[in-house]
């Protein structure tokens, strides 16, 4: 085998394995509802969400003044964002065939609707959503949560 | 944007209120009404404390002295939360069709069902559906995992036919690993001769 030749080979292994990591990595939702400007950083890039857009672990979707997004992840879960929002989906892990799997997501800011799916239910520990100021354990259920700068609390 | 820093805007506000020794607040959880009756509670842990949302609207105020509890009204939902709400992606629907034995032929009751399926399908913006094929307990698992596998994309054909975006259709197949109904192995049951759908 000469050098070019085991470069090359060596160059697809890596341009095969990444392909199979973003396969995988960017399988765990879509992109249903865009309302207004909304982003999503991925690995330091940062583009317009789309209707139809796959979405990727560790993924941060942003909702500027009047937007909102909605995603519906691969274990049926919908999570959506109203204005001013700052989303990270810091984990998805799902095995279709137990149910069994791991779902964590961040609100770094602004406000965020939930509908649980099959990873909740299937596991009552197996889903959290944290704010700046607290982490929220999710059995089967429907919520919403909001997080902002502190401010003094009503009496 | 180009105010000064968040962390210093937090420090001052943290400052006034050691200065005024009260709590400030930095969030709100609500949890809504179950729309198909499951058992339903978030846990809110800040820290050490914790408090469980298990009933209709009940409430957890986030403060600097943990989680209190509260109680919030439909109204102050929708005032809050209503851009969040307006765009919740519509609710995944599934659905179970059957065949015919050994073959991938849709029984007759199941290809009326396969209408709903496609009546579903068009009303979601951007359909994503997965389509899970399995077999009875009759036959080897190398048969029963090809005929799954047949079954399930026979059905993606059929979406796609129809005018479902092939991307946006995936096919499966479990062979006869997970039986909707628990037989012994080589027993014909017509309930595990099926295609499981999600709509999302």
């Amino acid at each position: 085998m000469t050098t070019a030749s085991k470069l090359g080979a060596g160059i697809s292994a890596v341009v095969l394995a990444s392909v199979a990591w973003s396969a995988m990595a960017s399988d765990i939702g879509q992109v249903k509802v865009v309302k207004g400007p909304v982003t999503v950083e991925r690995a330091g890039q940062v583009m317009p969400a789309t209707v139809g857009m796959r979405v990727a672990t560790a993924d941060i979707v942003r909702t500027g003044v009047g937007a909102s997004v909605g995603i519906t992840m691969i274990d049926d879960t919908l999570l959506s964002a109203g204005p001013n929002s700052m989303l990270t989906l810091d984990r998805l892990d799902y095995e279709p065939s137990t149910r069994a799997g791991r779902l964590d997501a961040s609100l770094g800011t602004g406000t965020l609707a939930v509908v649980s799916g099959r990873i909740a239910k299937q596991s009552p520990d197996a889903m959290t959503v944290r704010t700046p100021f607290a982490v929220l354990g999710v059995r089967g259920t429907e919520f919403v949560v909001s997080a902002h700068e502190p401010v003094l609390a009503a009496p | 944007m180009s105010r000064c820093s968040p962390l210093l805007e937090r420090a001052v506000a943290l400052l006034l209120v050691l200065l005024a020794g009260c709590a400030t607040q930095s969030g709100t959880v609500v949890l809504l009404p179950e729309r198909d009756g499951r058992e339903a509670a978030v846990t809110v842990r800040q820290g050490e404390q914790s408090l469980v949302l298990d009933r209709a609207y009940a409430a957890a105020e986030l403060t600097s002295a943990g989680p209190r509890a509260a109680t919030a009204s439909a109204a102050d939902v929708e005032a809050r939360f209503g851009g969040a709400l307006a765009a919740q992606p519509m609710r995944p629907t599934a659905f179970t069709l059957y065949f015919v034995e050994q073959t991938d032929a849709l029984t007759e009751a199941s290809q009326r069902t396969l209408d709903a399926v496609l009546a579903e399908v068009a009303r979601y913006p951007v359909p994503d559906v997965v389509v899970v094929g399995h077999t009875d307990l009759v036959g080897s698992d190398a048969f029963n995992d090809q005929l799954a596998r047949k079954r399930a994309e026979t059905v993606r054909q059929m979406l796609i036919a129809r005018g479902v975006a092939p991307g946006n259709v995936v096919a499966v197949g479990r062979g006869k690993r997970e039986p909707a109904v628990t037989t012994a192995d080589g027993v014909a049951e017509p309930r595990n001769r099926r295609v499981e759908m999600v709509v999302r």
